[in-house]
């Protein structure tokens, strides 16, 4: 299978990186479970992406799929019944797994800042938010801002973000849940991180409310060069917003490339099924064809491809040995022993 | 009362719904939220009609009022009785045995699978609960019964599901015996609150697809709730738009998609994600997000947020519902009688393009 559409401004990204500056954030054979009574969880297997500087990578999968599991192995802040058992996150070149936890709270938010989905919430009512954003200013900023320079920076914030600054000596309860997500996405800037790392930012926002987030986060991306790792199972939301996208199931990275080619040719039969069974308001109305079966128990997961018992084109090598995660157009890795099964055009509904 | 010809399974007319806002124990409530109001529509029998809107437009509201789980404060609803064939107004059912009547020809599937079953009693139990509170037929007639009714919703083999507790099944299983609950009396009319939106991806397909499937062999009417327009794409034959308590545009399901005249609407659509990353989406319109409907004024709900309004918004009231031909009504003073836009509107979309 060759092919040889991969634009110019592809070419840096993905795996066989030329980009002479070190990726912003590359995770190497992440590996994380999650012990519980009845054994462990296998929610994390053998992970690895990059994400280049400046740009957006989406990790799109279902609930479950260790999306969010990724997300907060990064920042190191997994529930104390995860285990991580091997791999590497690498932040600028600095292996965070290997800081403690004094090390590691530094970075929180000076490095690495996120945007969780139901942030919103997690504003202290008692407090003000424009004081709560200098909190954190506060505790990551060297030397520590002067009233007067926080003051400033969060107006400039705001701006940003589309709040009136007139808000920021508010109560969370007069902000709207739209507001409340912006002013999250402001106090997660505010101390000029390198990498954003946001988590369903909008899944709780009706679409009009969402869409105005997105193009802000747009915006910030491309006006900042600021790097970000949407995650969403909202598979239209990343192709709205994301550069580079990984997709995840049970656990595994099973497909990772350019957003436009993933999209324009799924090559793993997960992906491909997915996007076949996507509705969308624009384009014919497509017969959906529906995805049969269960995502497995990842305290026993399928051996092999952990897809296979869900894949109409499984084989039976697998059941029995696992695809690599290999790249086979550049920059665009899938894992799946018969790729080149997987139609160029989107599944159709039988009957 | 039959002014509804003989298709029409569903009438609609100027419903209205107030909730009091509390002030204290002995303070009679000056303020109310318009969660409904003046609601007008017809569903035609076989027919899917789509609710759709932002979260406090009113669309779950009307769907209980439908269904009686809550009470009008005005206007009327008349849904057909299956056995009967007569329309039977839901606004005057009042003793124990109307109501009860009424359940066997109406119910509703809910938004979340986990919330909606007891977790102490059997999938059994779930689905012949219905039939034992209408006292319908003898055990075994009841165990025959919800078997079928777990192979039509494509829980098979059924008898191992019998006897297991709902926390034993995943999310799409559980609405699959929701839907299994629902159809169990054969009612003619089902209200579906967002019965997808809990679920991912990869199992909301079949549920849809079973949904039509049912609605196909059974001869089910639906109203479908959703907030999501691609969903209801593939669900509703028409679609009908609330904003505030009021229903701002409806049509059927590809005129509106393809011809949004409501600036609401239009807005509501640019706004939807598309799964294509080449999409070039129109900016959207409109800024901030929904008021709540506290004492609204009479004049044009959307009139705060509207780009478009003219002077006549301002003055005139909420503007009608009216068809501007092909089925297609709009409430909005910038659309002419024939659908085409007028003034300011015609001159911005111009501009725009």
């Amino acid at each position: 299978m060759t092919d040889t559409r991969t634009g110019d401004a592809d070419k840096a990204l993905g795996a066989g990186n030329i980009d002479p500056d070190t990726p912003i954030l590359e995770v190497k054979n992440l590996v994380m479970n999650y012990e519980i009574k009845a054994g462990m969880v296998s929610a994390v297997e053998d992970v690895s992406f990059i994400v280049p500087r400046g740009k957006s990578l989406g990790l799109v999968g279902e609930s479950g799929c260790g999306k969010t599991s990724v997300a907060l192995t990064l920042m190191k802040l997994m529930p104390n019944n995860a285990r991580i058992l091997g791999g590497e996150v690498l932040l600028d070149g600095e292996n965070l797994l290997e800081l403690n936890k004094e090390e590691m709270r530094q970075r929180r938010w000076a490095d690495v800042s996120m945007v969780f989905q139901g942030a919103m919430n997690s504003w202290n009512p008692v407090y003000t938010v424009g004081d709560q954003i200098r909190e954190a200013m506060d505790l990551h900023w060297d030397p520590k801002p002067t009233a007067g320079e926080a003051r400033e920076k969060t107006e400039e914030l705001f701006h940003l973000v589309g709040i009136n600054p007139e808000m920021i000596q508010r109560y969370p309860h007069e902000f709207s849940g739209g507001m409340k997500q912006r002013a999250v996405i402001a106090m997660a800037l505010s101390c000029d991180p390198k990498l954003i790392i946001a988590d369903e930012p909008t899944t709780a926002l009706d679409v009009i409310v969402q869409e105005q987030i997105l193009v802000e986060l747009k915006k910030i991306q491309h006006g900042f060069g600021m790097s970000i790792i949407y995650i969403s199972h909202d598979i239209a939301v990343i192709a709205e917003i994301t550069d580079l996208m990984g997709v995840m199931y049970a656990g595994k990275l099973v497909e990772v490339g350019p957003t436009s080619e993933v999209f324009a040719r799924p090559r793993h039969p997960y992906t491909w099924l997915i996007l076949s069974s996507t509705p969308s308001i624009t384009g014919p109305r497509r017969q959906l064809a529906p995805l049969e079966g269960e995502p497995p128990n990842l305290l026993d997961p399928p051996s092999g491809c952990r897809f296979h018992p869900r894949c109409p084109f499984a084989t039976e090598i697998c059941s029995n040995e696992e695809p690599p995660l290999s790249e086979i157009v550049e920059g665009h890795s899938i894992a799946c022993w018969n790729h080149e099964q997987v139609p160029v055009t989107l599944a159709r509904a039988v009957g | 009362m039959s002014s509804a010809d003989g298709r029409t399974r569903v009438k609609v007319e100027n419903l209205e719904k107030l909730f009091p806002i509390s002030k204290g124990l002995f303070r009679k409530p000056t303020d109310f939220v318009h969660a409904i109001d003046g609601v007008n529509f017809e569903i035609n029998a076989g027919e899917s009609l789509g609710l759709v809107g932002e979260s406090g437009c009113g669309k779950t509201t009307t769907g209980r009022v439908l269904v009686k789980l809550d009470d009008a404060t005005g206007g009327n609803v008349q849904i057909r009785d299956h056995n009967s064939d007569e329309m039977i107004s839901v606004t005057e059912i009042r003793t124990k045995d109307e109501r009860k009547e009424f359940r066997r020809n109406v119910q509703m599937i809910f938004q979340d699978p986990y919330e909606s079953m007891n977790p102490r009693r059997t999938i059994f139990d779930i689905i012949a609960e219905p039939l034992f509170v209408q006292d319908i037929g003898t055990t075994e007639e009841r165990e025959e019964r919800v078997v079928e009714l777990l192979r039509l919703v494509g829980l098979t083999p059924p008898e191992p599901f019998l006897f297991r507790y709902p926390h034993e099944l995943s999310g799409g299983q559980r609405q699959r015996v929701a839907i299994a609950r629902a159809l169990v009396l054969e009612p003619s009319f089902v209200v579906a609150d967002e019965p997808t939106s809990m679920l991912d991806v990869s199992i909301r397909i079949s549920i849809m697809r079973l949904m039509l499937e049912l609605a196909e062999k059974l001869g089910v009417t639906y109203l479908y709730i959703t907030h999501d327009l691609a969903v209801a794409r593939y669900m509703c034959d028409r679609i009908a738009v609330m904003y505030l308590g009021k229903i701002v545009e409806m049509a059927p399901t590809e005129e509106l998609l393809s011809n949004p005249m409501h600036p609401y609407t239009r807005a509501l659509l640019s706004a939807v994600p598309v799964p294509d990353p080449s999409y070039k989406r129109p900016a959207v319109e409109i800024e901030g997000g929904v008021a709540r409907a506290i004492n609204p004024s009479g004049e044009c709900r959307f009139l705060a947020r509207c780009p478009f309004a003219v002077a006549q918004c301002e003055t005139d009231p909420h503007p009608d519902l009216y068809d501007r031909g092909t089925d297609h009504f709009v409430s909005c003073h910038l659309v002419a009688a024939d659908g085409s836009w007028t003034g300011r509107e015609r001159a911005a979309l111009e501009l725009r393009s």
